[in-house]
Parts: C-alpha cells; structure tokens; sequence
C-alpha cells in the first residue's frame, strides 16, 4: 500500500493495463511527446513506445470515432479528453456510434472503448471548458459512466473501465489530481456500478459523486462538530450502472437524504437518484428530499463566483440542516 | 490569385532583413504618416498589454487560462487594420490582439481578466472569450476550430443583408484539423460566402510541431485547393506583407462574394498559456531567433525609422504611453467591484433580461 496521488493513481491503472493487455492503446492530444496536458500520461511513451501511446491532432470526432472503430476489432483505445468539454465536438461518434452500436448489431459488435478526462468547474476556464456531461451521457442506454472521488477508486474504476466490454466514459476532476490516497500496488479492481460508504452516520445520508463527495465530506464534518449531526456519505462511483439498493439501504438507515452534485440541477444525477428513493423507500422518509447541486447558469468565470456557483461545504450544511428541520 | 510552392516557415523568412519589399504596395504606400504611426502604436499596445497581463497572473489575479498573443501582433494588426463598416473579425481563444485592433479598452480588457464586473463581458468569459459585437467582434471562442462555422455565417448574413463586407475568421494551426473548419470551408466555397480564414500558423498546437499534427503538401493554405477556394501565403513578422496580401482576399469577398485561406507564419514567444512551462518541445534557440531578428513590432518599428515617420523619441514616447496604459488599466481592473451572486443568472436569457417585451414563453426555465 501507498500513498499516491490521484494523477499517479491513474497512470498506475494505465500501465498496469498497458502491460496486461497488448491491445491496450493509449490516444489523445498531448498523451505522449508532452507526457499530457496533465501530466497523467507522464512517462507511459518512454516505457512503452509510440505503437501503445499515441498523440492525436486536435480532431476529436476523428480520433475517438477511429477509438471506436479499433474497439470493434477487439483493440482496447483509452482515449484522453483534455477535458470533457471537448467531448462534445464528438458527440455523434460518443453517442451514437459508441452507444448503439451493441445494440443495433443485435448483440454482434462489441465496443470496449474507454474515453477519461477532467470533467469539472472550479478553474476559472469559463463555460465553454467546465462541463459535467454525466447525466447527459448516462441518460443512453448503451453507455457506462464512472466518476472517481479518491485515488484508490481513480485507479480500480480505470482499470476495471478498460477490462470492461463496453463503453465506459471516465470523468475524472482537475481540482483532485493532486489529491493523494492509500492505493494498494497490487492489481484490483473497483468494480462498476459499486457505490461505497465513504463515512458512515444515523441522522441523515449525503448521497454524491465525484469532487461533491469531497465537498460533503467536509460538511459531514462541519456537521458533527457544529450541531451534533451523524451524516452518512454515499459516493456513487459509478452513475450508470447506479447502486440503487446501497442508496436505499443507507436511506432506510437514517430516513433523511440531501442529493449532492456539481451538474446543474434541470435533469440531474439527482433527478433519478432522487425519483428512485421516493419510488422505493417513501415510508421511509421523515422529510422530502434535499438538494444541492450548481448555480443553474452557464459556467461564470470570475473566480469567487464560480466559487459560490459549485457546491461548497457551507451550502451543503444549510441544505442538510433543513432536510434535518 | 498567388500559389507559391512554399514550405512552411520558409528560409526566406529567417531572414527578412532590410526594407519590406511591400511598403511600395499601394495599401501602404497610400496610407498617411499619421496612420503609419497609428498602425505602430496598436502594435506597441498590443504588445505592453500582454506583457502587463503576466506579471498581473503571476500576482495571482488573473484565474484559469492566459494565452498571449506576444510575436504574433503583426497578424491581428495587419488584416483588421483593413476592416470596413461591413467588415467582422472572430477567433478563438487567443484573442486579446484582436480585441484591443478593433478598439477594445485596455481597462475592460484587463478587467475580464481578473473576473471584474467592469469587464468587457462583466467577468463572466474571461481571457478566452472577449467580445465586441458594436465593434464587429464576435469573439473570442475557447473550443479550437469552433469559431469557424460562426465565421462563415456572419459572412452569409452579410451577403443576405446585401452589404459589401466579409468575415475575417481567424484559427490556429491545429485547428486546421478540426471537422468544422472543413465543414465551413466547403460551405463558404460552395455559397460564395465572402469569408476569409485567417490561418495564424505560429509553428505549433501547444506542444505538438504543425508537422507533427497535420497531413499536407507543402503548406497548410493549400488545402484550400480541395474547396476550389483562392489562397496565399503571408510572413507575419512583416504587417506591410499582410496588409498588401489580405488587401486582395478582402477585395475578392467585397467585389466577387469568394472566400480566401490565408495563412500567416508567425510566432509565440510565450508558452501555449500561462500554464505551459514551455521546456520540452521546442529550443530556447528557436525562440531567440524569431525574437532577435523577426519581432514584428520592432521590425516595423526599424521600417518607419527608416522611413522617417519615426523617430527614436517618437518611439519612446509611444511606448512608455503604451506602458502607462497598461498600468492604469491593472489599476482599473484592481479597483473594480467583482460581480454579485445575483449576476451568476443574468444573461442566461433574452426574455429573462427583458421581463415584460414579447415575451413568447413562460414557466420556470431557472431551476433551483
Ligand atoms: C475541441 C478542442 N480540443 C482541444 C482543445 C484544447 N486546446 C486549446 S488550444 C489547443 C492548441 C491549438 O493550437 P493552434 O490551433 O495551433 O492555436 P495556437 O494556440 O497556436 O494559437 C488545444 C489542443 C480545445 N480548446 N478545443
Ligand atoms: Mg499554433
């Protein structure tokens, strides 16, 4: 076990594959000569040369429709978004050729493509760069998203992304790259579609994912100290496949749930996680379910604003204290 | 119209010393020593704004990305120093040299940087989203090759509002591989549009070579070709050659409706932004060069000294006002308020703004 960051954590889940599977490839603007935009990649060029890292042109509907295309024929593309955001001058290729393809062939063709990248708000890059395109995507059939919080789950979830047979849509955050973790050296993986307790309490669960779950965290805390509150914290890991039964599990437990994310609100993760809870533990709720996601603008550059339009931890306390009221 | 077998950055260019073979051009000999003078003074501008901004990032005010446009100044100052009434500019993110050609405030500029609400877009774009549409500026646009459609249709809009004006639509070299900009270059070609894409090949996409990123055969104008599109190339260091070459793309999208590529060789002197310690792709040597003897400014500052419209004192004078410019603007941009949270949802709708005046919704389309 050691303690690494979740940058190194991920390149560690990378060439673990890389050395596993010849049929792994590693693609994206930047991945190689420059060791990423990131710094993710740092190093996978020199250890295992140009066939299995390779640097695109700024072309993404090309290179991730030829990802897919490779995935056809059994190659294992690991495509790097330099950010999500990007993702959508792709979206045809991610979409309809990535979701559909399984299904169309009636069950002939598979596409075990992984795409990753940051996918958050909170660098002052402004709209255009600080898409959440989770729920956008999770809402196709066809299509697995993951959202790491911690480096141990950074290195399982991309490892078990690129073992799996079908297209799964990494969306990892910049703000936590240089978060650091346990993270055992040996091979394991975080299997999709797990949730994970990431604190446990009575009084009231925290139902997040990605950097959210961070910033519960820290409310979680806050909560504890400052008005006597045991808060549970659920991180879903995965959007789609979801965890329903920990979710209601933990709902059954303390009868009181706040939804936290860094979507904007029309649609969100938390829309189903939320229809899901009243659907299947309605008895059990002592008070209607709370909420707390993104300023439903377009990303706002400005520093202290973006600041205030994400989630924060003294807005997910107030949130949890009127679910608690 | 011009096709030179040109190789990128060709030799020719590694050494434009001595007088612009271009200043007889008529675009330039005709203009008045006042507007040689201007000409300059924009790009000295240019120039000590830039270089204010990275001393106002390092002092930690200025948030996300800061690409700069220092070496590069020439392109901008060049072809918009050509524009007319019904003529329009859009870039992408590397987009203050523009912005200040057409006339934008050093002080509004400088205060979208640091997210104030005194800012040319009220703090809310940011470095890589400027805007001017009074000054025909359409942005400023931070996904590469995205401007490129927009481009084409402002130059569509143009023509079927049946003014005599065109789209200057500026991109990088990487851009160049984008789908969209080929989608546009069909669609220009194929409608007469009088679009002219503006090529900036500053020799790399962040850290990949341009011949490490693109497939062509000589040039990355040329694949105009393929549109049956005019194209031609331009040394950027050299504003005299880019205003007598885009002089003629502009005059064949006034008189003709016909788009042009252009490409220009330029340079950055600075990494790709901010971010980019700019240590492994390419050599200081490199950089040395173009700045010791292919700086834009200062070749074009020697070119009127020669002329005699400058004079060293001239030169001096301009500067330090460029400087002090730059200065107060840093000072505007510190004194001014930052936006409120209420402003997080302004401008998100025209009908929001404008409660009440033909209002064709309703319903809530603000959630919480
Ligand atoms: C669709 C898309 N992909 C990737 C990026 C990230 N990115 C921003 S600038 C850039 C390099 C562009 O280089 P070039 O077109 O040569 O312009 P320059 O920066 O040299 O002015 C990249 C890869 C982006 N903004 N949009
Ligand atoms: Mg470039």
């Amino acid at each position: 076990m050691a303690i690494i960051s979740y940058r190194e954590a991920l390149r560690a889940a990378m060439r673990d594959e890389l050395k596993r599977d010849e049929n792994v490839v590693i693609m994206g603007e930047e991945v190689a000569q420059f060791n990423g935009a990131y710094k993710i990649t740092e190093g996978l060029l020199k250890e295992f040369g140009p066939k299995r890292v390779v640097d695109t042109p700024i072309s993404e509907a090309g290179f991730i429709g030829l990802g897919i295309g490779a995935s056809m024929l059994g190659i294992r593309p690991v495509m790097e978004l330099m950010f999500w955001s990007f993702s959508y001058v792709a979206f045809d290729q991610i979409v309809n050729n990535a979701g559909n393809i399984r299904y169309m062939s009636g069950g002939l063709i598979n596409c075990p493509i992984v795409i990753r990248g940051p996918a958050n708000g909170g660098t002052n890059v402004g709209a255009t760069h600080s898409h959440t395109p989770e729920a956008i995507l999770a809402s196709h059939p066809g299509i697995k998203v993951v959202c790491p919080a911690t480096p141990y789950d950074a290195k399982g979830l991309l490892k078990a992304a690129i073992r799996d047979n079908d297209p799964v849509y990494v969306m990892e955050n910049t703000i936590l790259y240089n978060d650091k973790g346990e993270v055992p050296d040996e091979d394991y993986i975080v299997p999709i579609g797990v949730a994970d307790i990431k604190r446990e309490g009575t009084d009231l669960t925290i139902v997040a994912h990605g950097r959210a779950v961070i910033t519960s965290l820290k409310a979680a805390e806050i909560l504890e100290k400052e008005h006597g509150v045991s808060v549970e914290v659920v991180d879903l890991r995965s959007i789609r496949p979801l965890d329903e039964e920990t979710i209601l599990a933990s709902v059954r437990k303390t009868h009181r749930a706040l939804l936290v994310e860094e979507n904007k609100p029309f649609c969100g993760v938390d829309a189903q996680v939320a229809y899901l809870i009243q659907a299947r533990a309605f008895d059990e709720l002592d008070a209607p379910i709370g909420r707390v996601s993104s300023i439903d603008a377009p990303q706002i550059y400005s520093k202290k604003l973006e600041d205030l339009q994400l989630p924060y931890p003294a807005r997910v306390v107030e949130a949890a204290l009127k679910v608690l009221a | 119209m011009a096709k030179p077998a040109v190789i990128t950055h060709p030799e020719s260019l590694k050494n434009p010393a001595g007088p612009s073979e271009y200043s007889k051009h008529p675009v330039n000999s005709s203009l008045t020593k006042e507007a040689k003078i201007a000409l300059y003074t924009k790009m000295a501008r240019i120039r000590h704004f830039e270089q204010r901004c990275i001393r106002v990032y390092q002092q930690g005010k200025i948030g996300g990305f800061l690409h700069l446009y220092v070496g590069q100044e020439a392109v901008a100052a060049g072809t918009i120093s050509l524009l007319g009434k019904h003529d329009h500019i859009i870039t992408g993110y590397r987009d203050h040299g523009h912005g200040l050609m057409v006339g934008m405030g050093m002080k509004e500029c400088m205060a979208e940087l640091t997210g104030k609400v005194t800012g040319c877009s009220k703090g809310k774009g940011g470095s890589m989203h400027y805007f001017a549409p009074d000054k025909n500026y359409w942005g400023g646009h931070g996904i590469v090759g995205g401007q490129a459609p927009l481009g084409t249709g402002l130059a569509y809009a143009v023509k079927y509002r049946g003014e005599k004006g065109s789209c200057f639509t500026y991109m990088g070299d990487g851009a160049v591989n984008q789908g969209a900009v080929h989608e546009a270059y069909n669609l220009a070609a194929l409608w007469d549009l009088p679009v002219i894409f503006v090529v900036e090949n500053n020799g790399y996409s962040m850290g990949t070579s341009q011949e490490r990123s693109t497939a062509h055969p000589g040039c990355l104008a040329k694949r105009a070709e393929g549109y049956n599109m005019a194209w031609d190339v331009i040394n950027g260091h050299d504003v005299y050659e880019v205003r007598a070459k885009t002089a003629a793309a502009l005059k064949r999208a006034h008189e003709e409706s016909k788009p042009t590529v252009l490409e220009i060789f330029t340079y950055r002197y600075f990494g790709h932004s901010m971010a980019d310690p700019d240590k492994t792709y390419r050599d200081k040597e490199e950089i040395k060069e173009y700045r010791d003897k292919k700086d834009p400014v200062f070749l074009f500052e020697k070119e009127l000294l020669a002329e005699k419209v400058l004079t060293p004192e001239l030169v001096e004078s301009i500067n330090a006002a460029a400087m002090e410019e730059a200065d107060a603007a840093a000072a505007f941009a510190d004194e001014s308020p930052e936006p409120t949270q209420a402003d997080i949802t302004k401008h998100i709708y025209w009908e929001e703004d404008n409660r009440g005046k033909n209002s064709t919704s309703s319903g809530t389309i603000i959630f919480e």
